[in-house]
């Protein structure tokens, strides 16, 4: 076509139907077909940080749970983590196990959510009631063992707050075994339907290069083929004792195109690989202790006098998750950082999105498994400024800070 | 006079019974697709309650609309799906106000413009997610009428090529159901035309797969995004009366027969009968076209939606014409 079309801006967001939370994507249009894609996020910050550093540490696990609402274990264990490195606390075998069997339980009804999400995304709503509903036994099953269906308040600093008795290792068995035997279908619904494949086939590709460039994580930088996972490069709770590979779309497919359908299978198998890992850790399940101290004073009184910093990572269904803690010998945390999955897999949107249709955009922007509210934590407040902060600004505001402080400390002998 | 004072009668009864029926239909199929996906689902008159509702809501108006037009074409498009129903035969009791007047290729044209108003208010309302449904909506209206258009033709060729006089005519349409005048081959071409005609129906209301100009999760209701309340509410009882007009279209093409053909009744008792056998029709072939492939299929791109009825489901239609010709040669 040699006539030239002025492209069109439209927004998605920040609220709309696609996205469960609040963020905007900005788009250059032209027709149906998209010529740049960018993303604005920061409508969801709450200042969560901040509040911790006012808290001591078991507070902050509170909190840190209440980060996100889907993912119960994956924050309060990368932040528990964290401190248990600088407090040098050992965490007893059996509070290990039980910490991986809730995480591969949480990454069960985490890939079950997203699967009805982007069955909704796509129109297919008979899809997305048969995944919720599949959902629903692990559910039920986090209710009985910690008494809560989300936020489980299940992992302490030092250990777990709960035990696995037999009946409730019964009652795992028996959630694994209704999963082992929906597999099937599920299996079929997702990724053998002909209306899913039209749909995901070919669409929104991420290249292996781009992911690694991009520093993609979790399963969207799997289904590009990067075999990245915390849980195999840094193994940690009771992950060394078992085998733990990366699931790679070629194990099902035979090829690896880094589509929003190879998304989808990435996350379909890793259902199968959890249930898998949960009947080893199961049948490992070590007797002992679930709390390394279990006198919540003790406890206190040793992280007070803690002093360090520390990274605490945790494969999450969506990826990576790292949490950097410092502490300074005070009742309080001195700064916490939490590095959400969804912060290093934002920027492939970019790339998934360029020359797609807007038919494409809820569909793929869903593929990445965004959690928003995990990953803001920066707003622009005051003055109603609106603009892009460079490195450079970031550099040059952090480097007055640091003068300001190295003058308020002087200034305080 | 009296003639008149009957003729508006039956103008306020059928549209009255139009959406009355619409409205039930899209309660049956929200049901029926509740249990398809294992909910209880809202109760049958369910849409009953969200038109009332609407009714009684603020009817906003864009800032940047063109007000005459916006407020003007639910209007349209209402009084258009109603006018349809003037032309088209309701069971046994034929077309009650219009008998005779208007063809087979006037429903066409009758069929197009609720959904022409829609694509006008969509870009009479300024917002681009409308305008981007409402390019859509234009593109699914070309795609599916070709299939449309080659079905009712080779009806009416069937029938002048018999000699029957009017063959455009949905009366003598009705009346002669083309399944007596195939054989072997014909009977193959007619059900292929059928499934084609069953697949025509989601693109014509705007149901899922073919519900892209609305597309709830990438467009937030694309064409009908500015649209609240009593605008709203006039669009849904088209698309409610649009709903009956396309089933009565699907009967009269395919399933004409009534119970008083095979069995002698008293005549009231017989037209009952007939109206509630044609209901049964209606309900039975929209529960196939609109309620199951609901459940069953994802929203297409509007690129697979041309791709699919053009490509596939127009070179269905072209078979299906072939074979009733290659019947009536040999």
């Amino acid at each position: 076509m040699s006539r030239s079309i002025t492209p069109y801006q439209t927004s998605i967001g920040p609220t709309h139907p696609a996205f469960k939370e609040p963020i905007q994507l900005v788009f250059d249009l032209c027709g149906e077909t998209i010529l740049k894609a960018n993303f604005a996020p920061g409508q969801a910050h709450r200042g969560v940080e901040w509040m911790g550093t006012r808290r001591n540490p078991v507070q902050v696990l509170y909190l840190a749970e209440r980060l996100c609402g889907i993912c119960g274990i994956t924050h309060s264990l990368a932040f528990a983590r964290a401190v248990e490195q600088i407090a040098g606390i050992q965490v007893p075998p059996r509070a290990h196990y039980i910490r991986s069997i809730a995480c591969e339980l949480e990454r069960i009804h985490s890939h079950l959510l997203w699967a009805g999400v982007a069955a909704h995304e796509l129109g297919f709503d008979s899809l997305f009631y048969l995944t919720w509903r599949a959902r629903e036994r692990v559910m039920d099953l986090m209710e009985a063992f910690t008494g809560n269906r989300v936020h489980y308040a299940l992992i302490q600093i030092g250990g777990v707050r709960r035990d696995l008795s037999e009946d409730m290792i019964l009652k795992i068995k028996e959630t694994l075994d209704y999963y082992a035997g929906v597999y099937d279908e599920l299996r079929t619904c997702l990724l053998e339907d002909s209306s899913v494949r039209l749909r995901c086939r070919d669409v929104g590709i991420l290249t292996a290069t781009e992911a690694l460039e991009l520093c993609a994580v979790g399963p969207t930088a799997r289904a590009s083929g990067v075999p990245s996972d915390i849980r195999r490069d840094h193994p940690y709770a009771a992950y060394a004792d078992v085998e733990v590979t990366s699931v790679l779309p070629n194990q099902y497919t035979g090829e690896i195109r880094g589509d929003v359908y190879d998304r989808i299978v990435v996350r379909v198998l890793e259902l199968q690989q959890s249930v898998k890992l949960i009947r080893g850790f199961l049948d490992q399940l070590p007797e002992g202790d679930l709390l390394a101290i279990p006198k919540i004073m003790v406890l206190l009184a040793k992280l007070k006098k803690a002093e360090g910093e520390a990274v605490g990572l945790h494969e999450a269904p969506r990826g990576e998750v790292a949490h950097y803690v410092r502490m300074g010998g005070a009742e309080t945390i001195a700064a916490w950082k939490v590095k959400a999955s969804s912060y290093s897999n934002y920027m492939s949107w970019v790339p998934m999105l360029v020359g797609e249709q807007v038919a494409d955009i809820p569909i793929i922007a869903a593929s990445i498994d965004p959690c928003i509210s995990c990953t803001d934590r920066v707003m622009l407040t005051g003055g109603g400024r609106n603009e892009v902060w460079t490195k450079e600004d970031l550099t040059r505001l952090s480097v007055a800070k640091t003068r300001r402080i190295q003058a308020k400390l002087k200034a305080e002998g | 006079m009296a003639d008149v004072f009957y003729s508006i009668l039956c103008v306020f009864g059928l549209a009255f019974y139009g959406i009355f029926l619409g409205l039930v239909f899209s309660g049956v199929d929200r049901m029926v697709v509740a249990r398809m996906q294992s909910r209880i689902g809202p109760p049958l008159f369910q849409p009953f309650f969200d038109v009332l509702k609407l009714l009684n809501k603020q009817d906003m108006l864009p800032a940047n609309a063109v007000p005459g037009i916006f407020r003007m074409a639910p209007v349209v498009a209402l009084a258009a799906a109603v006018t349809l129903l003037f032309y088209l035969p309701l069971g046994g009791i034929g077309a009650p106000v219009l008998e005779g007047r208007g063809d087979a290729i006037l429903a066409l044209y009758l069929l197009l413009i609720p959904g022409l108003a829609m694509v006008i208010g969509g870009f009479a309302g300024g917002s681009p997610y409308a305008a981007i449904g409402a390019q859509r909506e234009m593109v699914t209206m070309i795609s599916y009428e070709l299939p449309l258009a080659t079905v009712i033709l080779t009806f009416a060729w069937k029938l002048a090529s018999l000699g029957v006089a009017q063959p455009f005519s949905l009366g003598v349409m009705a009346a002669q159901p083309i399944w007596g005048y195939v054989g072997l081959l014909g009977s193959l071409g007619v059900v292929i035309l059928f499934f084609v005609m069953l697949l025509v129906t989601p693109g014509e209301l705007g149901r899922i797969p073919f519900d892209s100009p609305e597309a709830e999760t990438e467009l937030a209701g694309g064409i009908l995004v500015e649209y609240s309340g009593r605008s709203l509410a006039l669009f849904q009882l088209a698309m409610a009366v649009k709903t009956v007009a396309m089933g009565a279209l699907m009967v009269t093409l395919f399933l004409p027969w009534n119970v008083s053909g095979w069995i002698a009744l008293p005549a009231p008792v017989g037209a009952v009968a007939d109206f509630l056998f044609f209901l049964v029709k209606v309900g039975f072939l929209l529960f196939f076209s609109v309620s199951v492939l609901r459940a069953a299929m994802a929203r297409l791109r509007i690129s697979d939606v041309v791709t699919g009825y053009w490509k596939w489901i127009g070179s269905a239609a072209v078979v299906g014409l072939l074979l009733i010709l290659l019947d009536a040669k040999g």
